[in-house]
């Protein structure tokens, strides 16, 4: 089964989860005045979800009529071409993007910042560290200070502990 | 009108605001030019900076300016490189790119930023006059059309999503619906579908949803496929000689007057946009040609590429129509500015002339000042601003990447905000991997608080579905949505009948 029919069932299985929680969980709680009201605040996603099955299912069966596939040229995005890609690189900079994220609070911004912009460098293959270094640690001052002092902004520049 | 157009004049021309126009086509053609980096992100990235300013009028100058920019700079990596940062200039790298191959580089950018500038130009020229009777109509319209208007333009952007696709484009319109629930709603008071995260009792950030759909995606697979980025290591031809001859002018000016046209009316349509317009503008323009002149066209034609540069600016200015005069985007950027408008307390829609007509007006003058400076200022700048394109790539990736990151995190100050940027980038990913549009996801993300607030309120007044009938115009909308959605199933299910020459029987 290809990736999209995959990708149409999980959706369904979504909405079947989402639809659960609006048919049955939410309307329990709804005070009694705003029970008088014609919409629910579950109306709509109770739409939505009937919908999302419908839509779903008829992507999942393949029921539209497909187009002729085009000529796919060496740069667009192709699922058949996945092995060739370098999924290593993407997933390590994905992994360096959670680091940052988890980093930023406790490492600071001029740290952490420097870190990333260097290891994502680092995992892409630049070896030049005497330029890559200095170019990340002025990046990320610049970067602090526009957002800091231009934006008004606050962003902790330094560690926690200092 | 003149009234209106005075007062914005007065407001653009404003030395802080001018700066602003500047600035925002600056930044954008710079990072428009960059191969990952479409408007849709650069605007998501600037957004955090137009709220800051504070000044709403300022701020859509600023965001405009930027969208100009990034399409100018779009067809700037397509004739040098080949390497379109934009879909919308997909199509003027068929006779841009060839030109600059013989040596024409300069003359190209000449004729590119002349066609855009006239493109813009007389789109504003358009806008400026249909706007202001649109809203005029708009104004009639009561909650109960403005749903149905919404649900024909969700409807409208499935159905140009292509054969045998939309289906696809309304699963993901049904998916940025389903998102757009999540979060405390002002209609109800009460947080829906947040799991008990505090982090999702706000919803889901419309910044970090645009960077993970456009930005991440993008910028990821530039890593996966170095092919997509390549032409950033050649560095780009020499450019020289800017001028263009006085048949060349010749030859290009009734294309841009008919492009300017067409592609003005094909941007007010939702879900049509500045890419549809260039390619449709550059095949109507290779069909009209004669002799020679159609032999020419994907080899270095002057038309070829004077159609696809004047139909998508013409089509940016186009799809401000619907956001400024019904407040509903039909294109992912003009939903992304939406978005900027309402966090800066601007409710675009039919009363924006009445009750901020120094708004309206502003963004119109700032329109012609954009095309301008395009014009004047980034074209003797180009040679220096294309030594961008010789940034190498390990330098580049990571800080795209960066610069998505601080785009979601300093609107929201939360690095769980960082978190959910990566997990829903993931997901984009193996979305687009898998051929699904993702514009249409953000725009029912966007409109999908609207929508569900104008559906509730017609249901509240006409205590029950009966809008739907009492209200001839809300019916009509409802039925062209429908008819929008079946019809390309339709036609092509008919076509291969009759392919297979069994009769239809109807």
């Amino acid at each position: 089964m290809a990736l999209d029919r995959w990708i149409a069932l999980v959706f369904i299985a979504f909405c079947c989860v989402y639809g659960y929680a609006a048919f049955f969980t939410m309307d329990q709680l709804l005070p009694p005045f705003m029970q008088r009201n014609p919409v629910w605040p579950s109306t709509f996603p109770k739409i939505l979800a009937v919908l999302g099955v419908i839509v779903g299912l008829i992507v999942l069966f393949g029921l539209e009529q497909p187009a002729e596939a085009k000529e796919k040229s060496a740069t667009d995005i192709n699922i058949a071409n996945l092995r060739e890609y370098k999924l290593g690189q993407a997933g390590l900079l994905l992994l360096a993007m959670v680091l940052y994220a988890l980093a930023l609070r406790p490492f600071g911004f001029l740290l952490a910042t420097t870190l990333f912009l260097t290891g994502g460098a680092l995992v892409l293959g630049e070896r030049k560290l005497h330029i890559l270094i200095p170019v990340a640690l002025i990046a990320a001052g610049a970067v602090w200070y526009l957002v800091e002092e231009v934006l008004g902004i606050f962003l902790r520049p330094l560690p926690g502990f200092l | 009108m003149l009234e209106g157009f005075l007062i914005g004049l007065s407001a653009a021309i404003s030395p802080f605001n001018l700066a602003m126009v500047v600035g925002g086509c600056l930044i954008g053609t710079f990072i428009g030019m960059l191969p990952g980096l479409g408007p849709m992100s650069i605007i998501a990235i600037m957004i955090p900076v137009a709220i800051t300013l504070g000044d709403p009028t300022a701020a859509l100058i600023l965001l405009a300016g930027v969208y100009y920019g990034a399409i100018f700079g779009g067809s700037t990596s397509s004739i040098l490189l080949n390497a379109p940062g934009v879909a919308g200039t997909v199509a003027t790298s068929f006779d841009g790119y060839p030109m600059a191959r013989r040596g024409q580089a300069g003359k190209a950018l000449t004729i590119a930023a002349i066609a855009s500038f006239a493109g813009g130009t007389l789109g504003a020229v358009l806008l400026m006059i249909f706007a202001p009777a649109l809203s005029t109509v708009a104004l009639l319209f009561h909650s109960a059309e403005y749903f149905a208007l919404m649900v024909v333009g969700l409807s409208a952007i499935a159905a140009f999503a292509g054969t045998g696709q939309v289906a696809k484009a309304l699963m993901m319109t049904i998916l940025g619906l389903v998102l757009a629930t999540v979060g405390e709603g002002a209609l109800f008071n009460m947080p829906r579908f947040t799991m008990g995260l505090m982090d999702l009792q706000s919803g889901i950030s419309f910044i970090t949803l645009a960077m993970a759909m456009f930005a991440l995606p993008e910028a990821l697979f530039l890593v996966m496929n170095p092919a997509r980025g390549a032409a950033t290591q050649s560095g780009g031809s020499k450019i020289t000689n800017l001028r263009i001859t006085r048949d060349e002018a010749k030859a290009i000016a009734p294309v841009i007057g008919r492009q300017s046209v067409q592609g003005f009316f094909i941007g007010v349509l939702p879900g049509a946009g500045a890419t549809i317009a260039s390619f449709l503008g550059y095949a109507v323009e290779r069909n009209i040609a004669k002799g020679a002149e159609q032999e020419e066209f994907g080899k270095g034609s002057v038309k070829g590429l004077a159609a696809p540069e004047t139909a998508n600016n013409a089509a940016c200015t186009g799809s401000f129509v619907p956001l400024l005069t019904l407040g509903i985007p039909g294109s992912g950027t003009t939903a992304i500015l939406l978005g900027a408008l309402i966090a800066l307390n601007v409710t675009p829609g039919p009363r924006l002339m009445t009750d901020e007509p120094q708004v309206f007006w502003a963004v119109i003058i700032s329109m012609y000042i954009g095309n301008l400076i395009l014009l004047i200022l980034n074209l003797p700048l180009i040679p220096y601003i294309a030594k961008i394109l010789a940034i190498p790539r390990n330098y580049l990736i990571p800080f795209i990447l960066f610069f998505t990151l601080m785009g979601a995190y300093i609107g929201q100050n939360n690095a769980t905000e960082l978190l959910i940027l990566v997990g829903l980038g993931v997901l984009a990913t193996i979305l687009r991997f898998a051929d699904y549009p993702l514009a249409p996801l953000l725009i029912g993300f966007i409109l999908g608080t609207m929508l569900e607030d104008n559906f509730a309120r017609s249901m509240q007044l006409y205590r029950g579905l009966d809008f739907i009938l009492e209200r001839p115009m809300t019916l009509a909308l409802l039925v062209l949505a429908a008819l929008l959605v079946l019809l390309p199933s339709y036609r092509s299910r008919r076509a291969r009948k009759r392919a297979e020459g069994v009769a239809d029987g109807d």
